[in-house]
C-alpha cells in the first residue's frame, strides 16, 4: 500500500482560532486491513483496524458487524479512562459503520497513543475515521473529532495544546458527521453555560469543514499516485 | 408482539406521542429517596427510578495528600453493576458499562466541584480525608447515570464526618466521634438523560428495554444556575444543535425537580 503523506495548515478565520498543523498518512502498516496515523500538531495516534473478521462465539452479534475499541495509551495499562474513551469510540463508529452489512463479523480497531500534546480524543477519532477508510469500511458519513477549549475570559481555543487544556475553564470534545455536521459524540469537562456551548459546537462545525476538505485531498492524493 | 418484534411495538406508540408504560414522551418515572439507611456508613442514600434502583455508601478514611497537592483530599467514586441486578452483567472484573459510569461519576464530581477538595483537608500535607463513595445497582431498568449521580447527591448531603484534631507533638490523629460536621456541597448537579429513536425522536429517562433499542443516549448534567457540568453523548445518531438545545432546556427544568425533592427528604430527618 503507497502511504501518501500531507502537510496543511489550516487557518479559521474570524474568531481568531486555528487548528494546528496536521498531517495525517494511511497504509503505514502491512498487517492490519487497515492503518492511518494522524498528527495534529504534536499530538500524534496510530490506528490499525482488522475487519470484517471472524468472531468469537459470544460476541456474535446476528444482524451486525460486532464493533470493538482498543485505545492503549502512551504509559502504563489502560484504565478506567480508556475503558470510557473506548466506549464513546466505539459508539461514534458503530453509528457511522454500516454494520448490518456484514453480520456475524468482529471489526476490532485498536489505537495506539504515540504522543499526548492536548486534543487527544478528537485526535483518536480523526484517527479512527482515516482507519476505516484506508480499511474500505462500508460508512454512512465521515466524522471527525474538534477540541475547543474554554479560557478565564470566555475565549475560544480550537484544538488546545496540554498547557491551554489545564489552564482552560471548560474543555469540549465534539464528533461532527460529515453529511450535515451533526453531532455524533459530545463530551465535556468543566462547566460552561448553554450559550457557551453552543458557541464551541458552532465553532466545531465551522472547523469541521476545513478537516473534512482535508480528508478528501488527503484521499485523492492517495489515490491519485497509485 | 412485543418479543417478536420490539421495535415496531415501539414506533406504534411513538407515534401516538407516548410509551408503553403510559408516560409522556417528556415524563420521569416516579422518583424516592431514602437517606440515611446504611448506619455503618457515614453517609448513605437509596435512590428508585421506577423500577431502577441504586444505593450509594459514603465513607470516610484518613490520608495524607498527594505531594503535588497539599491543601486537597480526596473523592474516589466507585460504581459497580453486580450481576445481580441485570442478566448482561457476568461476575468477575468491572465490565465496560460500570468502568464507563465510573469515570463518568467523577467527571461530574470534578466538572461541577460540587465539593471543594481543600474543605476536605485537616492539616497542610499531613492529613486530609478520603471520601470513598460506592455506587452499587441493586436493578437495572435503565438511566443508571441518572439514578446515580442523584444517589451520590443525596448521601453526600448526609455524610456527617467528624472533626479531626492533629496533635503536634506525637503527630497522630485524634477524632471526636462525638462532634459531626455536615459536608459544605457547593453544587448541585443533576443529570437528565434521554434516549434517541431513529434519529429524531427524543425520550426522558429510558427503561432497559427502551435503552436497547434506542440508537443513541444523551446525558445532560446541569447544575444550579442552569450551567452545564456535563454534555454526555457517547455517539449514537447524529443530533442538531437545536435539539440538543431542547434537551438542556427540558434537563433545567427536570433540576428544579430534583432539587425540591432532596431539600424535602434532607428536611424531613433533620430533626435527629
Amino acid at each position: 500500500m503507497m502511504a501518501a503523506k500531507e502537510e496543511d495548515k489550516m487557518a479559521v478565520a474570524g474568531d481568531g482560532c486555528c487548528l494546528r498543523p496536521f498531517s495525517c498518512e494511511q497504509g503505514l502498516l502491512s498487517r492490519p486491513d487497515g492503518s492511518a496515523a494522524f498528527l495534529q500538531g504534536d499530538t500524534s495516534v496510530l490506528a490499525g483496524l482488522y475487519g470484517p473478521a471472524e468472531v468469537k462465539g459470544s460476541k456474535e452479534l446476528p444482524d451486525r458487524a460486532a464493533l470493538e475499541v482498543l485505545l492503549r495509551p502512551k504509559v502504563g495499562l489502560p484504565g478506567v479512562v480508556e475503558r470510557s474513551r473506548e466506549q464513546l469510540l466505539r459508539q461514534t463508529c458503530e453509528a457511522v459503520v454500516l454494520g448490518a452489512l456484514h453480520p456475524r463479523t468482529a471489526i476490532t480497531l485498536v489505537l495506539q497513543v504515540m504522543n499526548d500534546a492536548g486534543s487527544l480524543l478528537s485526535c483518536c477519532l480523526n484517527a479512527a475515521c482515516m482507519g476505516l477508510l484506508d480499511a474500505g469500511l462500508p460508512l454512512s458519513s465521515l466524522f471527525c473529532g474538534v477540541t475547543c477549549a474554554l479560557d478565564a475570559n470566555g475565549a475560544i481555543v480550537l484544538d488546545p495544546t496540554t498547557r491551554q487544556e489545564q489552564e482552560a475553564r471548560a474543555v469540549l470534545t465534539f464528533a461532527i458527521d460529515s453529511a450535515e455536521r451533526k453531532v455524533l459524540m459530545a463530551t465535556t469537562k468543566g462547566s460552561c453555560s448553554v450559550e457557551e456551548m453552543q458557541q464551541c459546537l458552532a465553532a466545531a462545525q465551522r472547523a469541521a469543514d476545513t478537516i473534512f476538505q482535508f480528508y478528501r485531498d488527503s484521499v485523492r492524493r492517495r489515490y491519485s499516485k497509485s | 408482539f412485543r418479543t417478536v418484534e420490539p421495535l415496531e411495538y415501539y414506533r406504534r406508540f411513538l407515534k401516538e406521542n407516548c410509551r408503553p408504560d403510559g408516560r409522556e414522551l417528556g415524563e420521569f418515572r416516579a422518583t424516592t429517596v431514602n437517606i440515611g439507611s446504611i448506619t455503618t456508613a457515614d453517609g448513605s442514600a437509596l435512590v428508585k427510578l421506577g423500577n431502577t434502583t441504586v444505593i450509594c455508601g459514603v465513607k470516610a478514611e484518613l490520608a495524607a495528600p498527594a505531594a503535588d497537592s497539599a491543601n486537597k483530599g480526596y473523592i474516589v467514586p466507585n460504581v459497580e453493576l453486580p450481576s445481580l441486578c441485570s442478566t448482561r452483567f457476568r461476575s468477575g472484573p468491572p465490565g465496560e458499562e460500570a468502568q464507563a459510569v465510573s469515570q463518568f461519576i467523577a467527571d461530574v464530581i470534578e466538572n461541577s466541584q460540587m465539593i471543594a477538595k481543600e474543605d476536605l483537608c485537616i492539616a497542610n500535607g499531613k492529613l486530609a480525608w478520603v471520601l470513598y463513595c460506592d455506587i452499587i445497582c441493586l436493578d437495572y431498568d435503565g438511566n443508571i447515570l441518572d439514578a446515580s449521580t442523584f444517589a451520590l447527591l443525596a448521601a453526600l448531603k448526609n455524610v456527617q464526618l467528624p472533626s479531626v484534631t492533629l496533635n503536634e507533638e506525637t503527630g497522630l490523629s485524634e477524632v471526636n466521634l462525638k462532634q459531626k460536621n455536615p459536608l459544605t456541597i457547593r453544587k448541585h448537579p443533576v443529570a437528565t438523560s434521554f434516549a434517541i429513536f431513529d434519529d429524531t425522536l427524543l425520550i426522558v429517562d429510558p427503561t432497559a428495554e427502551e435503552e436497547d433499542l434506542a440508537t443513541g443516549t444523551v446525558t445532560i448534567v446541569t447544575d444550579d444556575e442552569g450551567r452545564l457540568c456535563s454534555v454526555h453523548k457517547p455517539g449514537g445518531s447524529p443530533l442538531t444543535g437545536a435539539k440538543l438545545q431542547d434537551c438542556i432546556t427540558r434537563a433545567i427544568t427536570r433540576h428544579k425537580e430534583v432539587k425540591k425533592l432532596i431539600d424535602k427528604v434532607i428536611k424531613s430527618i433533620k430533626p435527629k
